[in-house]
């Protein structure tokens, strides 16, 4: 059997499923936000293959702006959590607890 | 050959992004974005087996070359030495196993089910300038407003790490 | 059996793979001759520049020195200090020379020997490529500051992430004009050997470039600006002298490379030459004709092997008359400081750049 539309949306699902394990299971900010962008990752994989096997061109022009969107929400995330370490001292999900009673 | 190719990248795409959320050797941040750099590479190797050429070169260039050398850089800035000692907790693990898990047999059943109407011929190319042509005529209006976002984000970035944050 | 494999090599698959296995092997071998010999020139330039003698032990004109030097880093001891991280101390030397060899794949060193293409692998998505491979190029400096676990080595890495990052972009954006300019080339009007060099590429090849520089001149004519911009550029990106914050002696001790020694030091050493070889290939391609010279029908693409190995030579001499410049520049000029170095990366150079193309766009526009 050759390797077909199948294939890499089988990938793109594993993918997707491991960011989204990492984003329940890690306490790192860091490492969630990277677990995210594997997310975003496995969403323009699935893009790609769908251009590529529906024969246009569609998709990759979406994946095109993910991969800008994806850019500028990584920056600002991480001043974020930049400005957060310089306010708490900490990176990790189960010190901000500011709004638990 | 290309089956071969695509198993291969496959696989290294899963193994890498798996390292990157649960290595069993170290817990550390950088490991884990050595690896998300090793899966984004991996990935710019499946656009090109998908003929997406213009894309994996963006791929390589925006995420690995940029968005990760952030990423180590806010790493190092932070020094996060503490993390590393923190135990994980079972239930926790359990309950994203068992949700994950839930997830992906959705997808999995949903694209048993779903005809997927895919060519057995594909000949769409990914290149620059076939994508260009879209991008500057039909899309058009939504490539000028992803600028702007970008100048947004430039200003908030900006805004957000200055010293004293009001 | 080996008939079998004889006849394989002959066939159109065999003998491609035999060609580029000759061109993969030709071109490594050339970039680590040119490694270890620009080291002894900069050590002779240094030394005429301060009115010393320089090496002039080993050889005549100390012309085996490069040879001394490998066996001397072989042979020191290899010391791992106890307080590194061991997996990146490990690492970060072997993933240093990487992008370097990863990005003369795409130069075109020459035009034709026979029928085939002296380029390794020809890419359409060309010069994209190229940043995407130069941008990994501050992982290894990173990891080796990182991996290190100490103050200087640390600040060395960090400087060389912000550093890079700044520069790729005005890098990136100073060869717009380039493509502006050299865009409208019309393949079908070019003579048959042109025909097979550029058959089948699109917009960013680098080979297109050079075609279009042999009919029309040399891009540093056309755009000066963009050259200069570039240059500094990679001055910065390779962390030579007038920009190399992230090792400088005096205020980090050596920088990220404080904790390395015998060949693991050697790897960074000939890593940084890599880099500017590549550097200086990238820049003569885009900015000085490539392989062509505009004399005695040498911008035409070869029709004899004798033609193809000049054209060879002539892309040699060029890449080899950057390097100089580029190591004369160290013994000249002073280092800038961290905070100078940004200014001039993210208030001078990025708008220059931009305004670049805004202006190269209005003139192509009014001309035609």
């Amino acid at each position: 059997m050759t390797v077909g539309l199948e294939h890499y949306l089988v990938v793109s699902a594993l993918l997707f499923c491991l960011g989204l394990l990492g984003v329940i299971v890690r306490r790192n900010l860091l490492v969630i936000y990277m677990s995210l962008e594997l997310m975003l990752n496995a969403a323009n994989l699935a893009l790609v293959a769908f251009s590529r096997f529906t024969n246009n061109l569609d998709g990759q022009v979406f994946v095109f702006f993910t991969i800008t969107v994806a850019a500028a929400e990584v920056s600002v995330g991480l001043a974020l959590i930049v400005a957060l370490y310089r306010k708490r001292q900490t990176a990790h999900v189960e010190d901000l607890t500011t709004l638990k009673l | 050959m290309q089956d071969a190719l695509f198993y291969t990248f496959a696989f290294l795409t899963l193994m890498f992004g798996f390292l990157v959320i649960a290595n069993p050797f170290s817990r550390n941040p950088v490991t884990s974005a050595m690896f998300l750099v090793l899966t984004i590479i991996s990935l710019a190797g499946l656009f090109v087996l998908l003929h997406a050429f213009f894309l994996a070169a963006v791929q390589v260039l925006v995420y690995a070359g940029a968005v990760m050398v952030l990423f180590l850089f806010v790493i190092m800035l932070l020094d996060l030495k503490a993390e590393e000692r923190r135990k994980i907790k079972t239930l926790g693990v359990v309950g994203g196993l068992i949700s994950t898990g839930a997830i992906l047999a959705i997808f999995l059943s949903s694209l048993l089910k779903a005809p997927l109407g895919a060519t057995q011929s594909p000949v769409v190319e990914g290149g620059t300038v076939a994508l260009a042509k879209l991008l500057f005529t039909q899309y058009l209006l939504p490539f000028e407003i992803v600028s702007l976002l970008l100048l947004v984000a430039i200003v908030g970035v900006v805004l957000l790490s200055k010293k004293d944050l009001k | 059996m080996i008939q079998a494999i004889i006849d394989w090599f002959g066939s159109p698959v065999g003998l491609s793979v035999l060609f580029s296995a000759v061109k993969i092997l030709g071109v490594f071998s050339v970039l680590m001759f040119i490694v270890a010999y620009s080291v002894w020139v900069e050590r002779k330039v240094s030394a005429a520049i301060q009115d010393r003698c320089g090496p002039n032990r080993v050889g005549i004109f100390g012309l085996l020195q490069p040879a001394a030097d490998a066996i001397k880093s072989f042979l020191k001891e290899d010391f791992t200090p106890a307080h590194v991280r061991k997996t990146y101390y490990w690492l970060a030397p072997a993933i240093v020379m990487i992008p370097s060899l990863l990005t003369v794949a795409i130069i075109p060193f020459g035009s034709l020997i026979g029928n085939e293409k002296m380029i390794i692998a020809d890419l359409n998505v060309g010069v994209l490529y190229t940043f995407g491979i130069v941008s990994l190029g501050v992982y290894g400096i990173v990891l080796a500051g990182y991996a290190a676990r100490s103050k200087y080595p640390f600040i060395g890495g960090i400087r060389s992430s912000a550093q890079l990052i700044s520069y790729e972009i005005a890098m990136g954006m100073s060869v717009i004009p380039l493509f502006l300019i050299a865009g409208g080339l019309d393949v079908q009007q070019l003579s048959a050997g042109w025909q097979s060099l550029l058959a089948g590429t699109s917009g960013l090849n680098l080979n297109r470039l050079v075609t279009w520089q042999a009919g029309n001149g040399w891009l540093i004519c056309y755009a000066p600006i963009s050259f200069v911009i570039f240059l500094a550029a990679m001055f910065a990106e390779t962390n030579r002298m007038p920009f190399d914050m992230p090792e400088c002696e005096q205020e980090l001790a050596g920088g990220y490379n404080v904790e390395y020694s015998s060949m693991k030091f050697a790897l960074f050493f000939m890593g940084e030459y890599a880099s500017m070889t590549a550097a200086a290939a990238l820049m003569t391609t885009l900015f000085l004709g490539g392989w062509s010279l505009p004399v005695a029908g040498l911008n035409q693409p070869a029709t004899t092997i004798w033609i193809g190995l000049i054209h060879i030579g002539i892309f040699l001499a060029k890449v080899c008359f950057i390097l100089f410049m580029v190591i004369w520049v160290r013994w000249m000029w002073p280092r800038f400081r961290y905070d100078q170095l940004m200014d001039l990366g993210w208030r001078r150079f990025i708008p220059l750049a931009l305004a670049n193309i805004v202006i190269t766009a209005v003139v192509l526009w009014a001309k035609s």
